[in-house]
């Protein structure tokens, strides 16, 4: 282990989860929305609101998927150290993160039962940008209809079709967050 | 403050509590089972939503608590003191200057805005307990939105009373799919429920977090032929004359005498501060109150 991966953690953790719980409970409440999201100071390859999430929701009950090049080892000892989340492979996770691609297929994720719809895994795809346009987005916590720069449609569209079983993810880019519960309903602008 | 862990609980509770509120944001209406922990007050005095405001109090929060619309009620004073004690927020009784509002039975007056948080405190969570004790079956009929019996229950208060005779936690769907206690409010506030703030459930006692987006669609269950109404008492408030507010009564004698008062302390001093005057209030700043 590095002696990095020491560093880069919540310097008050009670007062700076707490703000940052504010934003990520805002995001997931407000579909579409995009909140600035930081405190955490992760290691390379891992944005500063990926990063501050982790830290925020993730400790050792929670079992993490890391995918793709995100699964590196400088990560593992940032996470470990700071979280103490087990890493586990994609069926078994509460969290997975990674990159758009890496993280497909969707499929292979926990989507809860029945009984119990909130035992459901909860994604958070890196992405280079984020911005309020392309999908129509709309449901609970969406006044009228919301936009949000999905990295993909159909897979969106196939997990709100399980509601109220489903994914739920977070998006993250740089210091900036948005959220797509389960509940949203995505769709093509009728005219582009 | 030093002595306490920023808003009480540990961080790990925490988590957990946050991790179930963002569940339930994602399921409008299901109730996300928590490992709800012992507070510094007895189960039935809002251990519930307690937890949950400690779990998303910031400390730039200011916090409003009240009880039946009341701010100065034992159960309002008491938590908001243990908030300033242990998150050291700023407290308010002015609903438009909340930013969590954590309730005890009621909805505020004044229509809440994008920018607050309300929070309730839950005796009874699941809607079908009186009349399906067992949690296997209520889980089973959630689940296959097994809802007949509810309706069932309706419907005997018409054969019986001629109305729905369910004046308070007069359940709701949510979204079309869950059916959802709304928690012990008047019915007069259940169409308030479709509104711009974030609403977050707690029950204590009986381990259940619960939520409801902003603009998410609950509808009261009714009947084509007996439809919902938001009822209340008959009359206008004895101090500020308003007339679309939820009335409490308030025995004043031994003799049967009553008035009727807004049940929202604050609704209605503002009210009486800008001038209205019920039949039995004096204009502001002539009384001692």
């Amino acid at each position: 282990m590095q002696l990095s991966a020491l560093s880069g953690g919540f310097g008050n953790a009670a007062q700076q989860s707490a703000t940052a719980f504010r934003a990520i409970m805002n995001v997931m409440a407000r579909p579409g929305m995009i909140e600035t999201l930081d405190g955490a100071v992760p290691p390379k390859g891992l944005s500063t609101a990926a990063g501050s999430l982790l830290l925020t929701l993730c400790d050792p009950e929670t079992k993490l998927h890391l995918a793709g090049d995100l699964d590196s080892q400088p990560i593992r000892d940032w996470l470990t150290f700071h979280t103490g989340a087990p890493f586990v492979p994609a069926p078994l996770a509460d969290f997975a993160l990674g990159a758009w691609d890496d993280l497909l297929p969707l499929t292979q994720y926990a989507i809860g039962t029945d009984q119990y719809p909130d035992r459901a895994a909860t994604l958070i795809v890196e992405l280079p940008a984020l911005t309020q346009s392309g999908t129509t987005l709309t449901g609970p916590g969406i006044k009228d209809q919301a936009q949000l720069s999905l990295p993909a449609l159909e897979p969106f569209q196939s997990n709100a079709a399980l509601f109220p079983l489903g994914c739920d993810f977070f998006f993250t880019s740089g210091d900036k967050i948005a959220a797509l519960p389960r509940s949203t309903k995505p769709e093509t602008p009728p005219c582009m | 403050m030093s002595d306490y862990n920023f808003a009480y609980l540990d961080e790990q509770t925490k988590r957990m509590i946050r991790r179930a509120i963002l569940k339930g944001l994602a399921i409008p209406g299901y109730q996300v089972p928590f490992a709800s922990r012992e507070m510094p007050m007895p189960y039935g005095w809002g251990t519930g939503g307690v937890q949950v405001t400690a779990a998303c109090l910031t400390p730039d929060d200011t916090l409003k608590v009240i009880d039946q619309g009341a701010d100065d009620t034992t159960n309002a004073v008491s938590i908001r003191r243990f908030f300033e004690k242990t998150a050291a927020v700023g407290v308010t009784q002015a609903t438009t200057q909340a930013s969590v509002i954590q309730t005890r039975h009621r909805i505020p007056e004044e229509p809440l805005n994008e920018d607050q948080i309300l929070v309730y405190q839950v005796p009874i969570p699941e809607p079908l307990r009186f009349l399906e004790p067992r949690e296997t079956e209520t889980r089973k009929m959630h689940a296959l939105e097994e809802y007949g019996l509810i309706h069932v229950k309706l419907f005997e208060d018409i054969s019986q009373h001629g109305q729905i005779a369910t004046a308070y936690a007069y359940p709701v769907k949510v979204e079309g799919r869950y059916v959802m206690d709304p928690s012990p409010i008047p019915r007069f506030d259940n169409p308030k429920m479709e509104m711009a703030a974030i609403q977050l459930f707690g029950a204590g006692r009986e381990q259940r977090i619960y939520a409801i987006p902003p603009y998410t669609q609950v509808v009261s269950l009714d009947f084509d032929d007996y439809p919902f109404e938001a009822s209340k008492a008959e009359g206008a408030c004895a101090l500020c004359a308003a007339d679309h507010t939820y009335l409490d009564e308030v025995i004043v004698d031994d003799d049967g005498g009553r008035m009727f008062v807004c049940s929202d302390t604050d609704y209605c001093e503002s009210r009486r501060q800008a001038g209205h005057v019920g039949a039995q209030g004096t204009p502001m700043g002539k009384d001692a109150a």
